[in-house]
């Protein structure tokens, strides 16, 4: 998954590789476990980090309204990098993002810390993700508390999922390239979520529905791709749909995704599968960005456009990227969200 | 009809070059030393603003213990995960060649991004800075003298030199410490944090005001420089006056031509203020240029002035604003001004019709010298009123400038006196003529004189000040010196190696070990020492209660140093509180020249008992002197210390005396310079009475005396004004060097020193001014004896 995988890399921080444009990464993952087609999901273990992998996130994001109707979104990111080889807890790096997408604007806040003194971790059980003061904990997985906050916002939800966790790709095995960069990669994309939102306009109650993903890997992207469009899907039928397209700074995009049915069973789709076309586009922090697009996918006789809520949902971050809700219309209605990075 | 009258006025100029080289050198010396200083203040207030702004975080609140110990990385988290934006820093010190090198350990993760630091220190680089042997950034001039640290050191060249920065982790493992000296609180803070009491009641939030040390402990040096660079502009000036005087005295024709050729004075006066904004234009670039070449030749002198005396660092290299080249040329525009009102308000008041006859400036005006005495005793009125309020170190140099001032306006009357005094007791016609002709030209010369006299002053007031000291200096450090050998070790693990290694072959070994720490507000070395006869014999104390080394080495209190008890208005007897929320008592107090910070001497037991983080890499040992040479071979081989280690006390007093000598090389050099200034002064002074004279040295010459004799006459006049001024200066210079000794140095420094007096030096002095008197006046003599005959003759056939 694309922007999250720019991100994971840039908090890598170790940047002569980056500065190559991404062409170094080979060879920076020498030491680092690799992702291996034959593994299969551990729960509870695989909730927790693998640091003998390079990067790795928890990953949330979910579309909110109010009792009036009004939509938000918010996103809570919790990004581990190593900055060396081996697994040990002082070369880890952690990095938080926090983003709430609301109808008076796009707030957003980053944290940084050091593996091995506390300040940041995560633990498979009981379940707790944190960074500062954000923390993503649960009893597990499937029933967590969620908090982050800022000098302007700050938010406390419970997210509650019935549903298995739904590998990604093959098994699980998300392969990112036609050169067979990979990943780990699973989802849990159907919690049901509320809670408070505070805003500068005051405390606000909110529902709706929120999706995890948790991915690692050590080496996830090839060396021309320049960036990505990715999105998650709540459809009203309950079904799901994550998509993305990793652009070719050839011009050319490598699109996938999986569709999961209504009993979260996975339907991997292979490169070609699905098409995203961006259709309109805002300006916004000196640069174009695509708020709108059309999306099909002719295997599920599905074609619709899914329009950014808040175009103004960009996460000013030290790595720059757009994340925001969206609402779909079409052959299919509902919400999800739209993350896009390298523009 | 502008353009002819300009040209008519400049050609006064081209007729006379050389006065307008005097013109022009005079405004460009003026100028040169005011902007060298400016450059050399403004180089070294920036490089503090930089320190300042990394070390204070830019202006952040934190948080520090009360109790002054470190904070631990238990209490950083809890923190954190309570919702502060805090971020850790280690601050400490590196041992580097020529001193030492401020370390500050920093968290680049949670460094707020609005700090300086956050900004010098690249995301790229994180990973390289992580763990104990991570790298350390720091200026090339500072890594150069980081010497130990091989490939660990990175430069980077917009950090402030003398200072280095690394991740705490390194930076804990290269200062020792064990834990945090302080967390910066970032500006954005989010929503919701759990109290500070409920976290951390140990830990209280305060404003920096660390940051403003370096400014505060540098700004009386930066006032000396400022004072010096006044000084010189101020005689510099008077040369200005000089050759614009006699400029408007020679054109008094060419004025009276064009008055009654229709030019109304108005427009003669803006003409004349055109031309004489061209001049100082031009002088000004000049002066600007010959600024920067003299801030360039001294910056590395001052720069090893501060780090030596203040432990702060300054850029060796000089980047200058446009604001500076500016405020050069204005000050040059301005002197003019100030050099040329009256010439320009006596042209706009001369009726057209006026005689062209230059006018005797000479004229001994009665009024004119009371107005000036009148303005003396005010002057002097206010030097003692600020010695009586005593206002710190701007007191100080009200008193100094009050002074000199005083004494310089003062001087006119004075040698009135004193050649009418002369004249009294000499016979013969020639000598009564020549004092009476003295006594006219007075007035004329009276600015020069003042020039020199200021000059003479501030040479006599400020060697006899770094003479002092340097008596005082070379007697304590004598005695203060105590071992024969100072070892330090790398690694503190190797200490009791070394301890048992030397207890059989030296004759003693003192620890000297401390720890940095804040007394009374103020950072503050607190050492220990064991209890040992030699301190008794050779430990030079002020002030100090009785059986005052055995009480030290009972327990009973502690010796702190003359900066400290100055400070904070400290006796023996008073309680004296400590880090670690203790208190004792005070002892003594002993001088300790040279060192800006306050210093608490216990005895080691108590420094071990009360204190963690010592530094314990110091011994000095007493050895014979035959023995001490087997044993440093010995050390270097069995413990690996080099040479860098092992320093003996006669390279550590030479090393004491060349920062000494340093820091005093600046202020020689801007004593020669405005010596020099004030015979230009001189020179054209005698210049411009020399061509007005003729009409007073015709008839001497009329009744037989020659041109050479007169010439001789000249010359032994200039040579006994000076003389005479140079008397009258030693009192001002004396009464200087008290002010510098007993004021300034106490304000400035925290210590005082005793005067001592160099007749020696003054021989060479007045030799000095005579010489440039002498000098000074030789051209004009000559110009006289070498007189055509016929040019005297003229003097009567003008008569009228």
């Amino acid at each position: 998954m694309n922007v999250r995988t720019c991100i994971a890399l840039l908090l890598c921080l170790a940047s002569p590789a980056f500065s190559q444009g991404f062409a170094g990464m080979g060879a920076a993952t020498e030491g680092y476990a690799l992702p291996d087609p034959t593994t299969r999901f551990s729960f509870p273990e695989d909730h927790g980090a693998h640091p003998d992998f390079r990067i790795e996130w928890w990953y949330i994001t979910a579309n909110l309204t109010d009792a009036d109707g009004t939509a938000y979104g918010i996103q809570w990111t919790l990004f581990r990098n190593a900055m060396a080889p081996g697994g040990s807890a002082t070369d880890q790096a952690w990095m938080g993002h926090a983003g709430v997408s609301t109808p008076d604007g796009h707030f957003f806040a980053e944290r940084l810390a050091r593996g091995g003194t506390g300040q940041a971790g995560v633990t498979p059980e009981p379940f707790e993700a944190f960074i500062d003061e954000w923390r993503m904990a649960g009893p597990d997985v499937n029933d967590i508390s969620l908090t982050a906050q800022s000098e302007q916002f700050h938010y406390d939800l419970n997210l509650k999922a019935n549903h298995p966790f739904v590998p990604q790709g093959e098994s699980g095995y998300s392969i990112k390239s036609e050169a067979g960069q990979a990943s780990h990669y699973y989802s849990q994309p159907f919690y049901q979520i509320e809670g408070v939102l505070t805003l500068p306009s005051g405390d606000i109650n909110v529902s709706g529905q929120a999706w995890l993903d948790r991915e690692w890997s050590s080496q996830p992207l090839a060396a021309d791709q320049t960036g990505w469009d990715w999105v998650s899907l709540h459809f009203d039928s309950g079904e799901k749909l994550m998509g993305y397209r990793l652009r070719n700074s050839d011009g050319g995009a490598y699109t996938v995704g999986t569709w999961i049915t209504t009993d979260g069973t996975p339907e991997p789709l292979a490169n070609g599968m699905l098409t995203m076309e961006a259709v309109n586009e805002t300006d916004l922090a000196g640069r174009t960005i695509p708020t709108v697009w059309d999306i099909a996918l002719p295997s599920k006789n599905l074609t619709i456009r899914t329009s950014a809520v808040y175009p103004d949902s960009w996460m000013g971050t030290r790595i720059p990227y757009w994340e925001g809700p969206v609402t779909i219309t079409g052959s299919h209605e509902g919400q999800g969200y739209l993350e896009m990075s390298g523009y | 009809m502008t353009g002819p009258v300009l040209s008519a006025l400049l050609s006064h100029w081209r007729r006379r070059p050389f006065q307008l080289l005097t013109l022009i050198l005079g405004l460009s010396l003026a100028t040169a030393l005011w902007s060298g200083v400016q450059a050399i203040n403004a180089e070294a207030r920036k490089s503090y603003d930089e320190a300042a702004d990394i070390l204070g975080g830019g202006g952040l609140s934190e948080l520090v213990r009360q109790d002054g110990a470190a904070i631990s990385q238990d209490t950083f988290v809890a923190l954190r995960r309570g919702g502060w934006q805090v971020s850790p820093v280690v601050d400490g010190w590196l041992p580097a060649k020529n001193g030492r090198v401020r370390l500050l350990g920093i968290d680049p993760f949670t460094m707020p991004r609005e700090t300086a630091t956050g900004a010098i220190v690249a995301p790229a680089t994180f990973p390289d800075m992580m763990g104990q042997q991570g790298v350390i950034f720091a200026h090339s001039t500072t890594a150069a003298r980081l010497t130990s640290f091989g490939d660990r050191l990175r430069e980077i060249e917009n950090l402030t030199p003398g200072l280095a920065i690394a991740d705490i982790t390194a930076a804990m493992a290269l200062t020792r410490m064990d834990g945090f000296s302080r967390l910066l609180i970032s500006s954005d803070q989010p929503l919701r944090r759990t109290p500070l009491n409920e976290i951390a009641p140990q830990l209280s939030q305060s404003t920096p005001d660390a940051a403003e040390d370096l400014g505060r402990l540098t700004d009386s040096f930066h006032l000396n420089l400022t004072a010096f660079g006044l000084l010189s502009f101020a005689v510099g000036l008077f040369i200005v006056n000089g050759a614009v005087g006699l400029a408007f005295e020679q054109r008094r024709p060419v004025f009276r031509t064009l008055r009654a050729l229709g030019v109304p004075a108005r427009r003669l006066v803006i003409l004349l203020t055109v031309e004489l904004l061209i001049f100082a234009l031009i002088a000004g670039a000049f002066g600007v240029l010959l600024g920067y070449l003299i801030a360039a030749t001294l910056l590395p002198d001052v720069a090893a002035t501060l780090r030596g005396l203040y432990g702060a660092s300054v850029e060796g290299t000089l980047t200058l604003s446009p604001m500076w080249w500016l405020s050069g040329l204005a000050i040059a525009c301005i002197g003019t001004a100030a050099a040329s009102a009256s010439g320009l308000i006596r042209v706009a008041r001369m009726p057209p019709l006026a005689p062209a006859r230059p006018r005797a400036w000479a004229m001994a005006n009665l009024a004119a010298m009371r107005w000036q005495l009148g303005l003396a005793a005010a002057c002097l009125g206010a030097a003692i009123l600020a010695l009586i309020i005593g206002g710190g170190l701007v007191g100080g140099f009200i008193l100094l400038g009050g002074f000199l001032l005083a004494a310089a306006l003062a001087l006119p009357s004075m040698l009135a006196v004193l050649v009418a005094a002369m004249s009294l007791v000499t016979r013969g016609p020639i000598a009564e003529w020549f004092w009476a002709d003295t006594r006219q030209q007075l007035p004329g010369l009276s600015l020069a004189l003042m020039a020199l006299l200021l000059a003479l002053a501030t040479n006599i007031g400020v060697g006899t000040m770094v003479e002092s000291f340097r008596v005082t200096f070379t007697g304590w450090l004598d005695q203060r010196l105590v071992s024969d050998l100072y070892i330090t070790v790398d690694d503190e693990a190797d200490a009791p190696a070394l301890l048992a290694f030397l207890d059989e072959r030296a004759d003693a070994i003192l620890p000297i070990w401390y720890v940095d720490g804040d007394v009374l507000g103020a950072p503050a070395q607190i050492f220990g020492v064991s209890d040992h006869p030699i301190y008794e014999e050779n430990w030079p104390l002020l002030a100090s209660l009785p059986d005052t080394w055995n009480r030290i080495a009972a327990g009973d209190g502690a010796l702190i140093n003359e900066q400290l008890a100055r400070r904070e208005g400290l006796a023996p007897g008073d309680a004296l509180p400590l880090p670690g929320a203790w208190s004792t008592t005070i002892i003594g107090v002993y001088s300790d020249y040279g060192n800006p910070i306050g210093q608490v001497v216990l005895p080691l037991d108590t420094l071990v008992a009360r204190y963690d983080n010592i530094d314990r890499s110091d011994f000095g040992i007493l050895i014979s002197e035959d023995r001490a040479e087997a044993l440093k071979t010995d050390l270097s081989q069995s413990f690996g210390l080099s040479d860098d280690n092992l320093v003996d006390q006669s390279a550590l007093k030479a090393f004491s005396m060349s920062i000494f000598e340093r820091t005093f090389a600046v202020t020689g050099a801007l004593n020669v310079l405005t010596l020099a200034v004030a015979g230009v002064a001189i020179l054209t002074s005698l210049l411009t009475l020399a061509s007005m004279r003729l009409p007073q040295l015709a008839p001497v010459w009329a009744l037989g005396l020659t041109r050479q004799t007169l010439g001789r006459i000249e010359l032994m006049r200039a040579l006994i004004l000076a003389a005479l001024t140079f008397i009258l200066a030693l009192p001002v210079g004396l009464g200087l060097a008290w002010v510098l000794l007993a004021v300034i140095n106490v304000e400035a420094f925290g210590w005082r020193l005793p005067l001592h007096i160099f007749p020696g030096d003054w021989l060479w002095l007045a030799g000095l001014s005579l010489a440039a008197a002498g000098l000074a006046s030789l051209w004009p003599a000559r110009q006289l004896a070498k007189r055509p005959p016929a040019d005297l003759i003229k003097v009567f056939t003008h008569e009228r």
